[in-house]
């Protein structure tokens, strides 16, 4: 189920090609073969190559929290967000030294407040100082270094979802799909001009 | 090949380059019978390498780029398209002179930039001819329009361009094929522009829309710069090189970087020396006669490093301008979240690239404008194929997390509109390339070192398009973010902007760079004759940007075509008259 839409456009793009006679089957098929080569091997369990047990638990948290399950619809976790910033992360001493501060820095806050690490205090205590470090005005000497951390790690969430299959669908993205003629968005012009100073 | 590299083959055209203008030239000699080698710095083309169609997911870190550079404040724009290069290019140095801003953008890839170009296709108008004639600056050119237009029909004809008939001064029409529909920000754009009193109209691309010379249409999935499959839009490699390869008239000799020309007693050139990339070792093609269509910087490179006693300046430099009047064009741009586009019905929007744009509209008005030379606009949107760093913007201004971030993301996807000005640059003696004299590259080749400076004439330029981009997007109801007018692809990588200049492109950033070896009838004031010939060594032709005299706010590939489909049937008729 997967890489359905993509064979589609392939297959029409290749059809299509092919009833021209000009090329290039072959080229378009490779394409195919090495792009569902790389799909599979995005299965499976993963096992996080750059962070520790506990700090990948961190990760998969926070991840679950900027980009949730909403209202039954697949979120940042289902997507394989903590397993590609772990991938990217592995690759990039600087950003590995980023995480590794950040999940301290949050491991520390959480003992103050009665807990021993992030991951094990009550979810009630960790969106409350996400509520905190999820914004720029509450920017102080304490919070500054979470804030800026907490942007690092909701920004990686939201290009891991955005650029995963779910995302993509999440976000109803409706092109990369060949199609023979581009009909006028008659539909969709009417709705913008009625909303608009120049309708 | 291997007997390419025998130095008793004396080949009648060798082409140095396989970009707009050397692919051009290949093509137009080979369908007049003559045989071509034509050269290429870096690999074969590859049509399977193209990442048309792909995914995020599949391509390696979801073009987060090698170390998840986007996250080290590194540009990944270039992820998925047919570039083969960028302007950092591992062992091929350049410099700048201190107090200047220049950035060189090089591909190393049979086709060049054309295989990821914009495909937008101007034809200069009939006055970007005579400018100095008109207000005094810069230079006129040694041809007119009458001259080219029978080029523009050409290429025009055998390449395919989107466009409808318009009896516009700045921006004449040509052979042209129906565009695809407009988008929904396409017609809020055009008729603000009419509220405002400008004509926007159907853009002209080079993206063919019905089957043209074998050529299958456009299927609209909006992926020109990663090149295409079905060789809908042109590129030289695929629309004009491949097929001139069928001919049996054309030989590529890839990985080979041109080093030097060497001449004899009497000044002709009679061999090219290059690096064979594939194991660095030098060696040396014969010519009866060759054309430089490395881009305009390389072929100027090439001419300064090809210095004897007879040419102590350098090939066909005795007028010592090669390397001067270098010019790109002017780049500004501005954006804004349009609320009236939320929630609107989801359609597919990718199409091809510009559906749309607004050619220059005050070409009789300079007197009243401040400021000499014109722009024209084009115009962006739509809901583009996420990616990384698609929803950074929205994120940062939202902050926050979970269900009501992602409704932010949501709701603002596909609503913003942005408008690119693209503005004639005056030739500047400020503004100019030579051989650094410490610097070499990988292969000991010395390397440029580039100077640059932009006027007031320019400066005024983009004062005058920020003002015209908000009022087009304030007039259909858009949003111009805080610090809205950042210049684009000008705001990366170079020092930090200055307060107190518009903001205008680096130097070299829009990728437009042109002149360094101009055309003129003079011998002492250009290096190149009417017919791109050099003056002083007549087996020698140029066939991309470096003859531009001028550059108009038109981007240059079209121009670059016809005028190497012009060198190419003069340089024919020479060799079959024997007098090259």
């Amino acid at each position: 189920m997967s890489d359905i839409s993509r064979r589609d456009a392939l297959r029409r793009l290749a059809l299509a090609m092919t009833a021209t006679g000009l090329i290039d089957r072959v080229a378009a098929e490779e394409v195919h073969g090495m792009t569902s080569q790389a799909a599979a091997t995005a299965g499976g369990t993963y096992a996080p190559r750059t962070f520790t047990a506990a700090q990948y638990r961190t990760l998969e948290r926070l991840a679950d929290l900027i980009i949730p399950v909403e209202n039954g619809a697949p979120g940042a976790l289902a997507a394989g967000a903590p397993a590609w910033i772990d991938m990217i992360s592995s690759e990039n001493d600087e950003l590995k030294a980023s995480y590794a501060k950040g999940f301290a820095w949050l491991d520390e806050v959480m003992k103050t407040r009665g807990a021993s690490d992030f991951t094990s205090a009550p979810a009630a205590e960790q969106t409350s100082l996400l509520d905190l470090i999820a914004y720029r005005r509450n920017a102080s000497p304490e919070l500054t270094p979470g804030i800026e951390f907490f942007a690092l790690v909701r920004r990686m969430t939201v290009d891991a979802f955005y650029t995963s299959e779910i995302g993509i669908r999440d976000i109803d993205y409706r092109g990369n799909s060949p199609t023979a003629a581009y009909p006028s968005p008659t539909e969709s012009i009417a709705y913008a001009l009625k909303r608009s100073p120049v309708g | 090949m291997p007997h390419l590299t025998q130095a008793s083959d004396i080949h009648d055209v060798v082409v140095i380059g396989s970009g707009a203008g050397g692919g051009t030239v290949t093509k137009v000699l080979a369908d007049l019978g003559v045989s071509v080698l034509l050269m290429e710095a870096g690999p074969m083309l590859s049509m399977s390498d193209l990442k048309e169609h792909m995914w995020p997911y599949h391509v390696p870190h979801r073009g987060a780029g090698p170390k998840g550079e986007a996250y080290s404040g590194r540009p990944t724009g270039f992820t998925y398209s047919a570039t083969y290069g960028g302007a950092q290019l591992p062992g091929e140095p350049y410099t700048v002179a201190p107090g200047s801003d220049f950035s060189w953008f090089r591909s190393r890839i049979l086709g060049g930039r054309t295989n990821h170009y914009g495909r937008v296709t101007l034809r200069f108008a009939d006055y970007d001819f005579t400018p100095r004639s008109r207000d005094g600056l810069g230079f006129d050119w040694p041809i007119s329009y009458e001259d080219l237009a029978p080029y523009y029909d050409k290429a025009e004809a055998f390449i395919g361009v989107t466009g409808t008939v318009e009896k516009i001064r700045s921006a004449p029409d040509g052979i042209f094929q129906t565009p695809a529909a407009l988008r929904v920000h396409d017609t809020l754009v055009q008729r603000s522009c009419a509220k405002l009193g400008i004509r926007a109209v159907p853009g002209r691309q080079a993206v063919i829309t019905r089957t043209t010379n074998g050529r299958p249409a456009c299927h609209y999935c909006g992926q020109c710069g990663r090149g295409c499959m079905t060789a809908s839009n042109y590129a030289s490699s695929y629309v004009q090189i491949f097929p001139a390869m069928k001919t049996g008239r054309v030989q590529v000799l890839a990985n080979a970087m041109a080093r030097e020309l060497v001449t004899d007693a009497t000044g002709k050139v009679t061999a090219i020396s290059y690096i064979d990339k594939t194991d660095g070792s030098e060696k040396q093609v014969r010519c009866r006669t060759v054309v430089l269509a490395a881009s305009a910087c390389e072929t100027s490179r090439l001419l300064l490093n090809s210095k004897s006693s007879r040419h102590p300046q350098g090939l066909a430099n005795a007028s010592g301008t090669v390397g001067r009047y270098l010019m790109d064009t002017v780049g500004s741009s501005m954006s804004a979240v349009v609320p009236a586009l939320s929630g609107m019905p989801r359609y597919n929007s990718d199409g091809y690239g510009g559906h749309l744009y607004v050619p220059w509209w005050g070409w009789d008005k300079h007197g009243e404008l401040g400021f000499p030379r014109g722009y024209h606009i084009e115009v962006g949107g739509g809901y583009g194929m996420p990616g990384i760093g698609s929803f950074t913007g929205i994120v940062n201004r939202t902050e926050g997390y979970g269900v009501r971030m992602k409704q932010a993301i949501r709701d603002e996807y596909g609503t913003s509109i942005g408008l690119s000005g693209r503005g004639e640059m005056i030739p500047n003696e400020q503004s100019y390339c030579e051989i650094d004299p410490d610097v070499k590259d990988r292969w000991g080749i010395p390397v440029l070192r580039f100077h640059w400076a932009w006027s007031d004439h320019e400066l005024n330029q983009v004062r005058h398009m920020q003002q015209t981009f908000r009022a087009i997007l304030e007039g259909l109801g858009g949003r111009v973010a805080t610090g809205g007018g950042r210049s684009g692809r000008g705001g990366r990588g170079g020092p930090p902007p200055d307060p107190n200049r518009p903001p205008i492109s680096r130097g070299g950033a829009i990728i437009h760079e042109v002149g360094t070896v101009r055309m003129g009838d003079d011998p002492k004031t250009s290096p190149l004759n009417r017919y791109c010939q050099a003056h002083e060594v007549k087996n020698l032709f140029v066939a991309d940007g470096a003859p531009f005299v001028s550059n108009p706010d038109k981007n240059p590939t079209h121009t670059i075509v016809a005028l190497a489909w012009r060198t190419a049937e003069y340089l024919a008729e020479e060799l079959r008259k024997a007098n090259v």
